[in-house]
């Protein structure tokens, strides 16, 4: 076991711990580095879809796990984002301008969809997100001059000054960058003072408020920031698909985006990486699974939804802190091996506070 | 007379959503969770209904009647495996359990064969008739729709006045610490919400297959019951009904005035409307948070 011996308060902020984390994850990533020249094009085409959902992820994330603000709409931003970039593209704007362009954009109408998060809370704020996806799944489909309706768009490749990124590998490497930014950019500011206030909003709106911070304010910054990093996620995602319609962003993707997220783990980075990677590998899983199961059973579309949809209630009831929280639990059974007690993260049961006034 | 009969459409849709909203209510006032899956109950009801109908021939009102008792004992145990053991969990642990429930229900009714992913339809005795009366011509899957879910909530009205059950679930709903105090079962109780829930969303399945078909999509049609929820006042039974009146009014009215695509999304612009100018709905109670 590790005894961390701190001397200063910035050792309490630092990205990495030890020399230990330092090692381990300079090792992965020369991984990453590495694997385009070691595995198939279709695995390296499989790692870019984990870093899109990865980067989907951590933006639903820091508003669901960090803020506390409930979304079922997510599936909107996604298409903002991509539509925005697909649109712009069209006009002649070059990827490096038109990505940060549409991440703006999602942002944009990020916050406005967190106005509402001012007045309602907990399962209104669920419908009001729910009925935003609906409307912007509408909008998509009717407003054809723009998106091409349901015909779809197509999404030419990645132009990144004079290199088109025509091959699996290009891609990859550009997805990688990417979301290596997105995860330092989130990582930094969780330690922020603004990471903070996200954090004491979800514990209690009530001490956060009395604690001097500004609820408006934190609340729409953490859905334009979730917003935003959705949109750069829908950007990723239409040079991925190459051909995006409304059908790529309805309210069956924002669920399968939460069931990502709670599999992997709610309230940590680690949490939103490992749930993309679950639900890619399962999804290969599944696939290859399909040939060995009865014709009833393998051939149908609903395979996936059922695996899934009993994955995620399994969750919810035996592991509600998900992949992340067994990791976790894991490596503190081994580093206290053999003084690990059943109970040491047994969730203290709350008796049910009433919303309403009686 | 055309604005009579559209608007006799208009109700039959909105006693629809009604219904579903009133699911919703049942389980919020009683346990203050949100079910994600009430469309998805439905859907079962409706599948359930349509096979006691059609494979095993049974004439369509007893079919009516058992798939609402199968299905409230589906509520039940729903209740039972999944949200009990969550109870003293955050909220979002519950809408994260329901959701799932919903998403698996659809996943599962695609694979049990002759269930699948094909659209069936319900031979009901009403099928194709129409009631003339004056000028009027009516269609009599609306007017069941209409005359059942008065019944219904004849029927409900009823059980929350005068029987033991109905009283005790009152009780439980507006304070479970005194009810439980005062001897009631809460668990119990809770567990009978929730199949009372089940069993007027098969309700709600069954009578909205003669127009729809029997699919596994259907359950979409629960998502549009929350806007009538919202509307009606979380937490009122007869905002829940109103509620889905008003929507399916605006929604007919909305497809009959409005360019194509308005129709399927009038309803969530009213319920953002409503978010914003008065959350706690037309017949809504105060939702200040107690610290």
């Amino acid at each position: 076991m590790r005894f961390l011996f701190k001397t200063r308060y910035t050792q309490d902020i630092r990205l990495f711990k030890h020399g230990g984390q330092v090692f381990w994850y300079g090792l992965l990533g020369l991984a990453l580095l590495a694997v385009p020249w070691l595995l198939s094009d279709y695995i390296v085409s499989q790692l870019s879809f984990i870093f899109i959902y990865a980067i989907v992820c951590l933006g639903l994330g820091l508003l669901i796990g960090y803020t506390g603000q409930v979304s079922l709409g997510h599936a909107a931003f996604l298409g903002i984002g991509a539509y925005t970039h697909a649109i712009l593209l069209g006009k002649g704007v070059p990827f490096i301008v038109s990505m940060p362009i549409a991440a703006v954009v999602t942002g944009l109408i990020g916050l406005m969809v967190g106005l509402p998060a001012l007045r309602v809370r907990g399962m209104y704020l669920a419908i009001a997100t729910l009925a935003f996806g609906f409307i912007v799944e509408e909008v998509v489909t009717r407003a054809e001059s723009l998106t091409g309706g349901n015909a779809g768009k197509m999404v030419p490749n990645i132009n990144l000054f004079g290199f088109i990124a025509n091959t699996e590998r290009s891609f990859y490497y550009i997805a990688l960058v990417i979301t290596v930014l997105c995860v330092l950019g989130v990582m930094n500011l969780l330690r922020s003072r603004t990471g903070r206030a996200f954090v004491a909003i979800r514990d209690s709106e009530v001490s956060a408020q009395s604690m001097g911070i500004n609820l408006a304010r934190y609340k729409t910054i953490a859905f334009a920031l979730s917003a935003a990093l959705t949109g750069i996620g829908g950007v990723l995602y239409a040079h991925k698909v190459r051909f995006i319609s409304p059908e790529h962003f309805t309210l069956l993707q924002s669920v399968e985006l939460l069931i990502m997220l709670v599999i992997g783990g709610l309230g940590s980075v680690y949490g939103a990486i490992m749930g993309s990677v679950f639900w890619i590998v399962v999804q290969q899983f599944i696939a290859s699974a399909k040939d060995f199961l009865p014709q009833a059973m393998g051939q149908q579309v609903g395979l996936q939804a059922t695996v899934f949809g009993l994955l995620l209630v399994a969750f919810v009831l035996f592991e509600p802190l998900g992949l992340y929280g067994r990791w976790v639990k894991i490596r503190t059974y081994l580093e206290l091996f053999p003084f690990y007690r059943k109970d040491m993260f047994k969730r203290q049961k709350t008796y049910m506070k009433s919303e309403r006034m009686k | 007379m055309q604005y009579l009969q559209l608007l006799i459409s208009g109700v039959a849709q909105g006693c629809i959503y009604g219904l579903l909203a009133l699911g919703f209510v049942l389980i919020y006032k009683a346990t203050e969770y949100v079910n994600f899956a009430q469309g998805e109950m439905m859907m079962l009801g409706a599948f359930v209904g349509m096979t006691l109908c059609v494979y095993l021939h049974i004439p369509f009102w007893i079919a009516f009647v058992a798939a609402i008792a199968v299905m409230a004992v589906f509520g039940m145990l729903m209740e039972r495996v999944v949200l009990r053991p969550l109870l003293g969990q955050p909220a979002f642990a519950v809408v994260m359990a329901t959701v799932g429930v919903g998403y698996l229900a659809r996943g599962i009714v695609t694979m049990i064969p002759s269930w699948g992913t094909d659209t069936h339809a319900l031979p009901v005795p009403y099928k194709d008739q129409v009631l003339r009366y004056g000028g009027l011509v009516m269609s009599m899957e609306h007017l069941v729709i209409i005359v059942v879910t008065a019944l219904l909530m004849a029927l409900l009205f009823g059980f929350f006045r005068y029987s033991k059950i109905g009283i005790a679930m009152k009780a439980t709903s507006q304070n479970q610490l005194a009810a439980f105090c005062m001897g009631i079962p809460v668990r119990r109780i809770n567990m009978l919400v929730w199949g009372l829930s089940a069993a007027v969303a098969t309700c709600a399945g069954l009578l909205l297959a003669p127009l729809t078909f029997v699919h596994s999509n259907m359950g979409y049609v629960g998502l549009k019951a929350f806007p009538a929820a919202v509307i009606g006042g979380f937490g009122s039974i007869p905002g829940a009904l109103v509620g889905g009146l008003v929507i399916g009014i605006v929604e007919l009215l909305a497809g009959f005035y409005l360019p194509e695509g308005f129709r399927d999304v009038a309803a969530y612009v009213v319920v953002l409307l409503m978010l914003t100018i008065k959350p706690t709905g037309l017949f809504g109670e105060n939702l200040r948070k107690r610290v």
